[in-house]
């Protein structure tokens, strides 16, 4: 039994790392996903393009390819990155594709009408973003965030491959040093489970907090 | 700059179409500084398309306006006019106002915080004075007591007036009301008619009305415009055009409103 607690130790060491890892890649996807969405939503064409490229290509390939890109490629052409970086990176920028068009959907479904309020109270485009559709399309992205981020948490698995002692990649070692199975696995189950608990709870909670006396659907 | 010989609008053989359908057909009107004005006409006839253009949410495709005397959709340059920037609509956006059918308030802001919004932003008014102009004009429409509500705590009716008010708290020359009452429940639409007549007593402000309502059209218009088809078909005195219409189009309509239960 006193064996099994030093186990545990080393998984829950494991968790710790898939915590930050899922925290940095979350914080990543977030600039990404306004970048991006912001950028697909530009008047200029360049903008634009970079953001379509970016969202597309990022939404078309497999997080494993990114993944492999980061660690073993980039060090090819003189980019270097730790195993850690490179993980951030690679699940900051895949899910951060998906959050873009989160983020364009949402400012787009806030009414038209809104829109012509704020030119009929002459404000600039900027103030319109910033005071009226935004805070309406942020309650919007919200539930979906909440899903990427569980996604990104689950995705953060991956990075086991590079060689990253996450909570995927200890129970292996605790089970080829014990020979046991169940208990290993069920414990990783059992946490994942637990975190992204804590971030749908807490998304629902920041929804609730945020749509207090609003009328979301219609203004 | 806005003398008081001169009309406040002046719209001049303004041509409008949304793909091939022509809204607007070399329209020219005036109107005075201080003028109440109604325009009705069975929908699709322009008079909508109108408000919105000088409201800046719709483009024209041929003519020119004036307000203020101002050129409201060009401005100098190449020796001649060419087509308004968004520096010179933001400055002339600022002697309009207008009040929408669906009201479009800010949901997620304040019944106060929609009122004081424009003016603090783009007006640069300082938050006490704002909310101060802001809750004289809540009182206004008698709304004061529901400074800090959400608009989804109101009704249509004061959902309209609070609408009115932050229109109003940007001191604009002209207002443009869009069938303000069509979305409200019937009971609803007196309340907001009757802030808008106290308006007309109360101030010199220039007031744009599309509207359906011909009882109200006819105590508050100084003037009616008939329209059809993107021209107007007759304008006159209220007592004119409801009494005593020369065109045949305008009394048909007037009969179908009737018919349709809006009274006269």
């Amino acid at each position: 039994m006193a064996e099994w607690s030093g186990y545990l130790f080393l998984i829950l060491k494991g968790a710790v790392t898939t915590v930050e890892l899922t925290v940095l890649g979350c914080m990543l996807a977030f600039v990404m996903a306004f970048l991006g969405g912001l950028g697909r939503l530009s008047r200029h064409f360049i903008l634009r393009a970079i953001a379509t490229t970016y969202i597309e290509f990022f939404r078309g390939t497999s997080i494993f390819v990114q993944l492999f890109w980061a660690f073993f490629v980039l060090p090819l052409i003189g980019i270097p990155l730790s195993p850690f970086l490179a993980g951030t990176l690679a699940l900051g920028l895949n899910i951060g594709a998906y959050g873009a068009e989160v983020v364009r959907g949402s400012i787009l479904s806030v009414p038209r009408e809104q829109n012509e309020a704020c030119t009929a109270l002459n404000f600039s485009s900027w103030q319109k973003m910033r005071y009226i559709i935004m805070p309406q399309a942020f309650i919007l992205m919200l539930p979906t965030f909440g899903n990427n981020a569980i996604e990104l948490l689950k995705g953060t698995a991956v990075v086991s491959l590079i060689s990253i002692a996450d909570m995927t990649f200890q129970p292996q070692v605790v089970r080829s040093q014990t020979g046991n199975t169940t208990m290993p696995f069920l414990t990783i189950l059992v946490l994942y489970f637990l975190i992204s608990l804590v971030i749908s709870t807490s998304v629902r909670g920041l929804e609730r907090r945020l749509s207090q006396g609003l009328d979301v659907t219609k203004a | 700059m806005g003398g008081s010989d001169q009309p406040i609008i002046k719209i001049d053989k303004v041509s409008k179409s949304f793909g091939s359908l022509n809204v607007l057909n070399e329209l020219s009107f005036d109107v005075e500084p201080g003028e109440k004005l109604a325009l009705i006409g069975p929908s699709g006839s322009g008079k909508t398309t109108i408000l919105r253009i000088l409201m800046t949410l719709e483009t024209i495709d041929s003519g020119h306006i004036l307000v203020d005397g101002e050129e409201l959709w060009h401005i100098p340059g190449n020796g001649g006019l060419v087509p308004a920037n968004e520096k010179h609509l933001h400055h002339m956006r600022e002697k309009i106002g207008m009040v929408f059918q669906l009201f479009n308030l800010f949901p997620h802001m304040t019944v106060l915080r929609n009122v004081t919004a424009a003016p603090m932003l783009t007006q640069n008014v300082p938050k006490e004075q704002a909310e101060k102009r802001a809750m004289a004009l809540l009182d206004m429409v008698g709304l004061a007591d529901k400074a800090d509500a959400k608009p989804a705590q109101l009704s249509g009716g004061q959902k309209q007036r609070v609408a009115i008010a932050r229109a109003l708290a940007l001191q604009p020359k002209i207002m443009l009301f869009d069938e303000v009452t069509s979305a409200l429940d019937p009971e609803l639409v007196e309340e907001v008619l009757n802030v808008m007549r106290r308006l007309a007593e109360e101030t010199d402000m220039t007031m744009l009305l599309v509207t359906h309502e011909m009882q109200f059209a006819r105590d508050f218009a100084d003037r009616v415009l008939f329209f059809d088809a993107g021209r107007i078909v007759e304008q006159g005195p209220p007592k004119e055009i409801f009494s005593n219409p020369q065109e045949e189009r305008t009394r048909t309509f007037l009969k179908k409103v009737i018919a349709a239960g809006h009274a006269i």
